[in-house]
């Protein structure tokens, strides 16, 4: 056998094992929920293959006795604010984590690490113990409730949890250290004679954080508002602790479905349209890098 | 020159810095805090105690749950690096690879999921395998989901390596194996060492598709802590999520240390 042949064999596999797994666990089965969400609701639960569109029909009306639509947007509002919070969550990670990386790459070699540590840190810390510890803080009888009184400035606040809010804290607070790396990444690269050169040329700081740090910035932004909105659309954790599951986002409406509500194919046919806004996502930001990429390359 | 004439120097950037991190780390503190609250009620301080961590260390569910994880992590984390390193070994350092970059989207794939998807996906497929054991759905789930964690530390370090050492090893007569095993592994090592923890911590913590799954009997510790938090707030579960944590913060400084040590 030949050096080349021999190559190729080794090359292929390397590769099995890992691509196996996704294709029998990942590939596959996506495809079953694809049929699942075109198939009838089992009478004990589960599901029959028998072609239909009632799941997405589901989402968006109520079916009556006598096979008449009604709309109810009971579901939508649930995608809508699922929508909603994840766009929020983004921006206001986007927002908070570009004076923060940028404060944090101004630092001398050690601060900077010691500061980088702090940021990772509470992602080690166990996802429900952090979601979890803004219960004792937000709650009835937490520790803001507690302090407003004991200052004599808000009398009986009422809870803050179990609101939009409550939820909107939690997921900032889960996933900004996923922003913050990035950016911070992207304004180490960053020449420090670009931005002296545009103070040397009258530019104000204003101009220079607008004009030449902001922009080459981008592809830090860019890469952390993806690894923030993506895990957003998909929440389970915060809605259901912290917006006290009546009011839900899409993840907590598929989990429903494929617990206590017993709809399989309902559940599947959201997690197809969950999964089309990832998609969707993604190729709308890939394509405005392509886009700007291009226009880099033509000036 | 002082702080204030640096050019880039922007006012109120450390200020919401600092505010920032208090943000970050004043939830963690609460839970420290009230662990230590002799008070059943949680939010009414009755004095220091380290009941509750007694009750929480004799506490069998979860000791049970604890066990669960240990087993679901070892097992995921051990097969994903071995699959991750392979995988990483062809599409860094093989030669005309074909289909590289399609192969590696394959393997990052459960990054590019929301979670609830990849749990979804597993639980029809479990289904439509009659699979029952709990146990053994946990574990390739969680091999699943680790492999891109184990993966990406990995190749970074491959590609921070000088191919030549190995060329080296080879133009000296070592077999592939051995430049394998003398040369490249030793020098990859801090890569697989980050990946496994990585993959360790990410089975540990994950909630979604254990609790997706959760019909085996085979209850994970988040899932535990889960059914104690409906249960309604207590101080034995400040004292829980304390000892996770400190456990969490010792894992995660070792990985750091590791992987500043070049």
């Amino acid at each position: 056998m030949n050096a080349e042949a021999r190559n190729a064999r080794w090359n292929v596999l390397g590769l099995l094992p890992a691509q196996l797994i996704m294709l029998a666990t990942l590939i596959v089965p996506v495809g079953i929920i694809v049929l699942v969400s075109f198939s009838t609701r089992g009478p004990y639960g589960g599901f029959d293959y028998v072609f239909t569109t009632a799941p997405y029909r589901q989402i968006l009306f109520n079916e009556g006795w006598t096979g008449e639509l009604e709309f109810n947007p009971q579901y939508l509002i649930v995608v809508a604010r699922t929508m909603i919070l994840a766009a929020a969550t983004t921006f206001i990670c986007l927002l908070l984590s570009f004076p923060v990386a940028y404060f944090i790459s101004l630092q001398k070699a050690t601060a900077k690490m010691l500061l980088i540590y702090l940021v990772t840190l509470p992602f080690w810390v166990s996802m429900i113990v952090r979601v979890y510890s803004w219960i004792i803080i937000l709650g009835n009888d937490g520790v803001i409730a507690k302090t407003l009184h004991a200052l004599g400035l808000v009398d009986n606040m009422g809870s803050l949890l179990f609101t939009d809010t409550a939820m909107l804290i939690g997921l900032v607070y889960s996933y900004i250290p996923l922003m913050i790396l990035p950016i911070f990444a992207s304004i180490e690269k960053l020449d420090p004679a670009l931005v002296e050169a545009s103070h040397d040329l009258y530019g104000s700081r204003l101009t220079t954080l607008r004009r030449v740090i902001l922009p080459l910035c981008r592809p830090g932004m860019m890469a952390g508002s993806i690894l923030v909105f993506v895990p957003c659309l998909g929440a389970v954790l915060e809605p259901i602790l912290l917006g006290g599951g009546k009011t839900m986002m899409m993840g907590n409406l598929i989990q429903l479905q494929f617990g206590a509500a017993r709809n399989w194919p309902l559940g599947a046919a959201i997690s197809i349209v969950l999964m089309a806004a990832v998609l969707v996502f993604l190729v709308w930001r890939g394509l405005r890098a392509i886009r700007r990429e291009r226009a880099e390359a033509a000036a | 020159m002082s702080g204030n004439s640096d050019v880039r120097r922007y006012p109120g950037f450390g200020p919401l810095s600092v505010l920032f991190f208090v943000y970050l780390y004043l939830p963690i503190a609460v839970v420290v805090f009230y662990s230590f609250n002799a008070n059943r009620i949680v939010a009414n301080w009755g004095g220091f105690s380290l009941h509750w961590y007694s009750t929480a260390l004799s506490n069998a569910a979860l000791v049970g749950a604890v066990k669960t994880s240990l087993l679901v992590a070892a097992v995921a984390t051990t097969l994903s690096i071995v699959v991750a390193l392979m995988a990483a070994l062809v599409i860094v350092r093989g030669r005309q690879v074909r289909f590289r970059r399609a192969s590696e989207t394959i393997v990052n794939l459960p990054l590019l999921l929301p979670e609830i998807v990849v749990a979804v996906a597993v639980l029809i497929l479990f289904s439509e395998l009659g699979l029952t054991s709990g146990l053994l759905k946990l574990m390739i789930a969680h091999t699943t989901f680790c492999i891109p964690f184990a993966f990406l530390p990995i190749r970074a370090r491959l590609q921070g390596m000088d191919a030549d050492l190995e060329e080296a090893a080879r133009d000296l007569y070592a077999s592939g194996w051995v430049a394998f095993r003398r040369v490249t592994l030793p020098l990859i090592m801090p890569g697989v060492f980050s990946g496994a923890m990585l993959a360790f911590v990410i089975s540990m913590d994950d909630f979604i598709t254990s609790n997706l799954l959760n019909s085996g009997g085979a209850t994970t510790l988040p899932v535990y802590i889960f059914s104690l938090i409906k249960q309604g707030v207590s101080p034995q579960l400040n004292a829980i999520s304390t000892l996770i944590m400190i456990v969490s913060v010792v894992l995660a400084t070792v990985a750091f240390l590791v992987q500043r040590r070049r």
